[in-house]
């Protein structure tokens, strides 16, 4: 498997860390609750299918990215810089 | 029919043309008083024990695809009660206990073989660990003994000792520990199962969960509604899918492990052997091939099967560890979807929707849970509470804070 990393371009899997689901993107505020950070930290979709998450370019850029793929068929469908997304408006 | 050495002389004078097959192949009845869904090791397991402990005969066991087609069918087989946490402890102490008694109580052979498994350790802290796990290990009434780098030698002397990064130090071995095949555990609690009036349903998958007012009613499936007052959800890599049906959200994340199998060869590996920091384990089957496996892929995938990094990494593990096994030739390899926890432990529990319960969360280790996971679960189903050795595996103890994270690493579904 390779991913595309929007700085480096095509390269190899072995060069990522993989952290989990883009849920952790969305932390939630000091006060929002227990359930909220329980949602936030442990549950998950786990879907069979299109999902998304933060890989880390360890070996390369160390940019963390935000992969669009699909788990059944690893299939890479989007890779964009989680820095570049916080810059802008909200997706 | 029960099986013995005699009805084989006898079928083996005969043309063997007086078997059966070993369990029925049954439609689907409109109500059921429980129904699993999952036809793997743990749901037909669960599904023996309902029947068996607790007087249940109108249940069925739901599977999408054939009995025993998922992790049960193809996995390292590794049986053992080698854990350290309370809560862990107890209940894979429970499971061994079963396993020893396993064959005579399905009449099945399912070739346990308590040949030994030896976790090797490289350096002094390590065998701190292990001396401190083993001790564990007997407090819990199990056996453990710490063998130093001889004992080691002695038992396998094929290993490379000196290697530069991880020399051996020692090796914990737990005696009682083995393998046994793993399909056969899921043809013969499905034999024992039908055998009690258990209805096997193959070729059903669950489409829907039907709940009406916090209650389950039953379930849809591709051979029809089925309504039934209980539901065990048994779904192993897929429960995450399953309970979306159920509108819950699981701590669970599906990853790919991978395993893989030589050619025959002559008997050469006794043991089963532990190589934690190269994250390999090996094993040889009674064909003759060496069995052996290593760690997840590491990213959320339900491909079932894997990819090369982890290959690679899984080889050069085993040539480290055993430079002899370089000329066996790989036959087949296997990529199983595992439903990891955060902390990786399992979880065997009722939901928030009455008469709907849970038993997932198995990560890479749930061939050796099989009996006690079948066992805890149907006393869950039956009395509606938790088994005395199963009771810390609750679904909520990640919000509440009483994980058990055996490895110590954190709780993150990512790091075991």
């Amino acid at each position: 498997m390779r991913l595309t990393c929007p700085l480096c371009g095509p390269r190899d899997r072995r060069e990522f860390y993989y952290y989990g689901s883009e849920d952790y993107l969305n932390r939630p505020g000091p006060d929002a609750g227990i359930d909220a950070w329980d949602d936030h930290l442990h549950l998950r979709d786990n879907p069979a299918g299109v999902t998304r998450d933060l890989w880390y370019h360890e070996t390369g850029c160390a940019q963390w990215l935000r992969v669009t793929r699909n788990t059944v068929s690893h299939e890479i469908l989007a890779t964009e810089l989680v820095a570049e997304r916080k810059k802008g408006p909200a997706a | 029919m029960r099986y013995s050495g005699l009805k084989v002389i006898t079928e083996g004078l005969f043309g063997n043309k007086g078997w059966k097959p070993a369990w029925r192949d049954p439609a689907p009845k409109a109500e059921y008083d429980a129904v699993i869904i999952g036809g793997g090791g743990h749901g037909l397991s669960t599904a023996y024990y309902l029947a068996k402990n607790h007087g249940l005969r109108n249940i069925a066991v739901l599977e999408k695809g054939y009995l025993g087609s998922g992790n049960i069918g193809r996995n390292t087989t590794i049986v053992r009660a080698n854990y350290f946490l309370p809560g862990n402890s107890e209940f894979y102490s429970h499971s061994l206990k079963l396993w020893e008694g396993l064959e005579a109580e399905l009449n099945y052979n399912v070739m346990h073989s308590q040949r030994g498994l030896i976790n090797l350790f490289h350096s002094d802290g390590q065998r701190d660990a292990f001396a401190r796990r083993g001790n564990m290990m007997i407090n819990q009434g199990d056996d453990a003994v710490l063998l130093d780098r001889e004992g080691v030698r002695e038992l396998l002397p094929y290993l490379d000792f000196d290697n530069t990064r991880f020399p051996i130090y020692g090796g914990l071995l737990h005696p009682r520990g083995g393998s046994a095949r793993h399909d056969a555990v899921a043809w013969g609690y499905a034999r024992g199962a039908d055998r009690l009036g258990v209805d096997l349903i193959q070729n059903c998958e669950v489409t829907g969960i039907d709940i009406e007012n916090g209650v389950v009613k039953g379930v849809q499936t591709t051979r029809g509604a089925i309504r039934a007052k209980k539901v065990g959800m048994v779904a192993a890599g897929r429960s995450g899918l399953v309970a979306a049906m159920a509108g819950m959200r699981l701590p669970v994340e599906s990853h790919i492990l991978q395993a893989f199998v030589t050619e025959g060869l002559k008997p050469v590996i006794d043991h089963v052997i532990s190589f934690g920091m190269g994250h390999f384990y090996i094993s040889q089957s009674d064909k003759g091939g060496l069995v052996f496996g290593g760690d997840l892929d590491f990213y959320a995938s339900y491909a079932a099967r894997g990819n090369l990094p982890m290959v690679e990494h899984v080889m050069e593990a085993g040539m480290t560890l055993m430079p002899m096994i370089g000329r066996a030739k790989v036959l087949r390899s296997w990529g199983g979807i595992m439903d990891m926890t955060p902390d990786g432990s399992p979880i065997i529990d009722k939901t928030n929707i009455e008469g709907l319960y849970l038993d997932c969360g198995w990560n890479y280790g749930g061939f050796k849970a099989v009996p006690a996971s079948g066992w805890c679960m149907a006393h869950l189903m039956a009395t509606d509470t938790p088994h005395e050795v199963a009771k810390r595996f609750r679904l909520d103890r990640f919000r509440t804070g009483q994980i058990l994270d055996e490895e110590g690493t954190g709780s993150q579904h990512n790091l075991h």
